[in-house]
């Protein structure tokens, strides 16, 4: 019975599953060519890897709508180690590399072994005892060697240095330098790279349907491609780029198959080798259960992954892979958000992202070649500028000093001598950061062994009750994971400190996160007894010794002129006006629309208490990482005096209509074929939603088509567009709502 | 037949003594026992004079309370004592740690608490007035031990006029044997998780429903069942809940591999919690 329902529900999703996929493929194709241009491999083991990826992890995975492929934390470590076993091979030019890259796909596969191990030992929670501030250092690490390496590519002036510092050191040199190039190929070839990177940093910025329907990294590949059949066909000129810029060596799908490389293991005795093996483990690992965590928090059914199996099916993804010509299978944050965004539900979107890919392999490979190298390679710079942004420095000394410190410590090893001892230098410093903090070892040795959570349910209350004694940091915060992890989400849990006498950064980051999924799954999580604890900063992740203060959000004091055009509506209205940031966001997340949003802030908060009924500027983000875009909107809010069903209704637009092809439910409502056609409804209960839509009120949206209006339930949601309205629209929007409401 | 006829301890000269020896002679006038008070070392007129200061504000009860004077090796002393005077009850006292709110049990002590012939109460802290025992915690192991444990805590309870009584059911992580993944194990887990709770209460309430209910009356008697560490769990369990004693069963005698991992027993007497009475 379960399972004939099962099947049925994954047919009628599979449509959604498709477009996602394809959608994904777009960003998934020049960032694997990419990645793997970076690696000093063959860019087709970029897509090898992703298809495989794609496919194993669907098939044998454990999470919903993750998509795995190549990672960027993984090119530091793969063209390193390319580069070396080239040098040591006797041969020069493309037939050492390619010797380096055959001892490279011998590693893959041993790391792909090594993950299966982790796998099957359950040892996913390894990773748990890495301090929180070194996993961003070490990211930050990342970040800044890929863009070291590629932005002298990007500029389109390719230099071989030996340490990442002296690339790094050389940026300003590089830039100054090409405004001097004599050879005009070579100033177009940077040319792409430049306009590349503006492409993806504006790209997010700007917030226009039709744009945004093909990801920005698919628009530089369009671009690219455009211009040089341009130059063909227009101009009938050669492609004015210089060559060695131009991505060389697409074979075609029939040479692929033909020449699979064979790894070559001649070096698997050696501690260099198993070297980079750790490498590519710890980092695969790390990278792929960050994003499995942080694509779980945005899955709008809110499932749990199951790690372990994920795990498992990455390291067998891993060994196929190495054996195909493949880099390491990582599970990737990027792409898997903008699967979610465009409506995945299952694993199949990752296998029909793997699809796409080998159906533009087969018909496209040659037209890839057309694609300038610094174009790609701007998508990779932005990458790294995301991984290591400054703010992310300061983000974290704000969360304390010490914290700073080992983010610093984590990276500046990181960058100068390599990866493993960077995360070794991380966990050290962070531990003998709370020797000195606690001033004595004795807490840290007597206790480490010790059992120091109890959880039971509470028999009247039916809660959960977690205590947690002596001390909890990243040393032991598996045993408090592990309980946690046992509470379904669902219900109220609390955890209390108040035996503890110190708490790490680690440990309040992650609880953090539990109170979201808690939050979101409809239960709550609530921390007590942090306040006899002396904080280590204001930041709610610092360390404690304490309480969470409450972000104190600050506000220049200085208002501007919209600002004070709203207070002087709300004067007029007898409303009281706030600028300051509000973090209680709760009321907004059960609206289809936040579904897959997550929201920072409210500010500029007009509204009466008593009525509820407020009109707000909202602050919220969609996709992760480089697919990040933060967006500012002004909505109106408006409690109702009875019962609706949960509905969304808008203006249908070209986007609606993919939407619609690509399996989004739209409500018909035959009683007003006009409306229905004019307009996208969204909702579960199909029938009472049929039964709201009077003739008047379809005839009053018709006049009113502007608005997006959405009911949760309980309240109403209305906006115009997803940007901040001006006061104009704010008061229209007002009395828009007061006649809807009067309406429904 | 009653677990506390006769209750034994031992005293020092130190700035506690007062607060050792009104706590002994308060519990044994009001579990209605003989008091057996045991000095380590010489008899002098001084010491002698300050107990009988001490035993003459309990003045109905000071017939009961005889004190014995011997000098040797405290351990064995006390031992000896507990064996020829037949005591039920033996009462020792903890030290605490410096700067930091927490007991342990001094050496001396450990080593009599683990050859005590009878049942032991551990007082972290003695008071020279009466500090109500208000919430009992009691062992529910399943062992052929917890059944006395439950009856003679009721006993204790119903004498001192403790009102509340929670019965842990402390119950292994390992007999969870699924391992939550998914929502899919976690459901799994959570209801296996249901089925043993329930399990352990009924077990637990068989056992109460065999005590006489004229040691129940006035008491109100929860269960609660935890997964974790025995014997510690039931310990952080008892400091959560602000329990005043933690009744326990006597740990079997300890073997060779006992020695080497710690006992449930060992979490508590290295850490304890609140007052601590072990059932023999």
């Amino acid at each position: 019975m379960t399972n004939s329902r099962n099947i049925k529900s994954f047919f009628t999703a599979l449509p959604k599953n498709i477009f996602s996929g394809f959608v994904v493929s777009l960003i998934a194709l020049p960032l694997g060519i990419g990645l793997a241009l970076a690696s000093e491999v063959p860019p087709i083991a970029g897509i090898i890897t992703a298809v495989i990826g794609g496919v194993l992890v669907a098939l044998l995975g454990g999470s919903n709508v993750t998509i795995t492929g190549p990672g960027n934390g993984l090119v530091g470590v793969v063209a390193s180690a390319v580069l070396l076993y080239a040098d040591q091979s006797g041969l020069t030019g493309s037939e050492a590399l390619h010797q380096g890259y055959l001892i490279v796909l011998a590693a893959v596969i041993c790391s792909g072994l090594l993950m299966l191990i982790l796998g099957f030992l359950r040892l996913g929670k390894l990773s748990n005892y890495f301090p929180s501030s070194a996993i961003q250092g070490m990211l930050a690490a990342i970040g800044l060697i890929i863009l070291g390496k590629q932005f002298h590519i990007m500029m389109g002036n390719r230099i071989s240095r030996n340490g990442n510092l002296e690339y790094l050191a050389e940026i300003p040199q590089t830039i100054i330098n090409s405004f001097s190039y004599n050879d005009k190929s070579l100033t177009l070839a940077m040319l792409s790279g430049v306009i590349s990177l503006v492409i993806m940093v504006f790209y997010a910025k700007i917030r226009n349907k039709y744009l945004q329907l093909i990801p920005a990294p698919m628009w530089i590949v369009l671009l690219a491609i455009g211009f040089s059949y341009y130059y063909e066909l227009v101009l009938q000129l050669p492609n004015p780029i210089h060559s060695d810029y131009m991505i060389s060596g697409i074979p075609e799908a029939h040479e692929i198959i033909a020449n699979i490389p064979t790894p070559n293991f001649k070096e698997i005795g050696t501690i260099g080798f198993w070297g980079v093996v750790l490498s590519l483990t710890l980092i695969a690992s790390i990278e792929s259960l960050l994003s499995i965590k942080a694509v779980d928090k945005l899955d709008p059914e809110k499932r749990r992954s199951n790690v372990n199996r994920d795990i498992k099916a990455i390291g067998f993804a891993n060994i196929i892979a190495g054996f195909l010509g493949g880099l390491n299978v990582v599970t990737v944050i990027a792409r898997s958000s903008v699967n979610v965004n465009n409506g995945a539900s299952n694993r199949s979107s990752n296998f029909f992202h793997a699809s796409f890919l080998v159906i533009f392999i087969v018909l496209f490979s040659t037209e890839l070649t057309r694609i300038p190298l610094p174009a790609l390679m701007a998508i990779l710079v932005f990458t790294g500028w995301k991984l290591a942004h400054p703010l992310k420095l300061i983000d974290t000394f704000k969360i304390g000093k010490e914290q700073g410190f080992i983010f610093l410590t984590t990276l500046i090893i990181t960058i100068s001598i390599g990866l493993i001892e960077g995360i070794v230098a991380g966990i050290i410093a962070t531990g003998l950061i709370h020797l000195i903090i606690n001033k004595s070892v004795m807490p840290f040795v007597r206790n480490i062994l010790k059992p120091n959570v109890l959880m039971f349910k509470e028999t009247d209350t039916n809660n959960y009750y977690v205590s947690v004694k002596n001390f909890c940091t990243f040393l032991n915060y598996s045993k408090l994971k592990r309980k946690l992890d046992t509470i379904p989400e669902t219900e109220e849990a609390i955890i209390d400190f108040s035996m503890c006498d110190f708490v790490d950064h680690t440990v309040m980051e992650n609880i953090a996160d539990y109170k979201e999924t808690f939050r979101k799954k409809g239960g709550n999580l609530e921390i007590i007894g942090l306040d006899l604890l002396d904080a280590g900063s204001k930041h709610p992740f610092g360390l404690r010794r304490l309480l969470p203060v409450k972000k104190v959000l600050e506000s220049t004091g200085v208002l501007t002129n919209r600002q004070e055009l709203i207070k002087t509506i709300a004067k007029e209205l007898d409303y009281s006006y706030t600028v300051r940031k509000k973090i209680e966001t709760e009321y907004l997340e059960n609206f289809i629309y936040f579904k897959t949003k997550t929201i920072n802030h409210t500010y500029n908060e007009i509204g009466k208490k008593d009525t509820v009924f407020k009109v707000f500027d909202v602050e919220f983000y969609e996709g992760e990482f480089i697919a990040k875009e933060v967006v500012r909107a002004t909505m109106l809010y408006t409690k109702l005096d009875h019962v609706l069903p949960m509905f969304s209704i808008h203006r249908e637009g070209l986007l609606e209509l993919m939407y619609h092809y690509a399996g989004f439910k739209d409500i018909k409502i035959e009683k007003e074929p006009i409306f229905s056609k004019k307009f996208y409804i969204k909702g579960e209960n199909e029938f009472a939603i049929q039964q709201l839509i009077t003739p008047k009120l379809a005839e009053f949206l018709l006049d009113n088509p502007t608005f997006h209006i959405e009911s949760n339930g309980k309240a109403l949601l209305i906006f115009t567009k997803e940007r901040l309205a001006g006061v104009n629209e704010i008061k229209k929007m007002k009395i828009f709502t007061n006649e809807l409401k009067k309406l429904l | 037949m009653t677990h506390f006829g006769t209750i034994l301890t031992g005293i020092a000269f130190s700035p506690n003594l007062k607060a050792n020896v009104f706590e002994t002679l308060r519990l044994g006038s009001l579990l209605n026992a003989k008091v057996v008070l045991v000095h380590v070392g010489d008899k002098n007129n001084k010491k002698e004079q300050q107990i009988l200061e001490y035993c003459s504000a309990f003045p109905e009860f000071k017939d009961q309370v005889s004190v014995i004077w011997k000098s040797g090796n405290p351990v064995e002393v006390i031992i000896t004592a507990c064996k020829e005077q037949q005591a039920d009850l033996l009462i020792l006292g903890a030290a605490k740690q410096k700067k930091i709110n927490k007991y342990y049990l001094g050496a001396v002590a450990k080593k009599i608490a683990k050859k005590a012939p009878c049942s032991l109460l551990l007082l972290i802290k003695p008071s020279v007035d009466r500090i109500p025992c208000r919430h009992i915690v009691v062992n529910g192991l399943k062992h052929p031990k917890t059944n006395n444990t439950i009856q003679a805590s009721f006993e204790f309870a119903s004498a001192i006029g403790s009102s509340n009584v929670t019965i842990v059911e402390e119950v292994s992580q390992s007999e969870v044997t699924i391992k939550v993944d998914d929502d899919k194990s976690l459901e799994k887990s959570t209801l296996l998780q249901e089925q043993i709770l329930e399990r352990e209460t009924s077990r637990v309430s068989i056992i109460l429903n065999e005590i006489d209910s004229s040691l129940k009356k006035g008491i109100n008697i929860k269960s609660q069942g935890i997964f974790g560490t025995r014997g510690y769990s039931i310990g952080h369990y008892a400091k959560v809940k602000r329990a005043d004693l933690l009744v326990m069963n006597k740990p079997e005698k300890s073997t060779f591999w006992d020695k080497i991992f710690p006992q449930d027993i060992d979490y508590i007497l290295s850490e304890l919690p609140t007052d601590v009475l072990i059932i023999h």
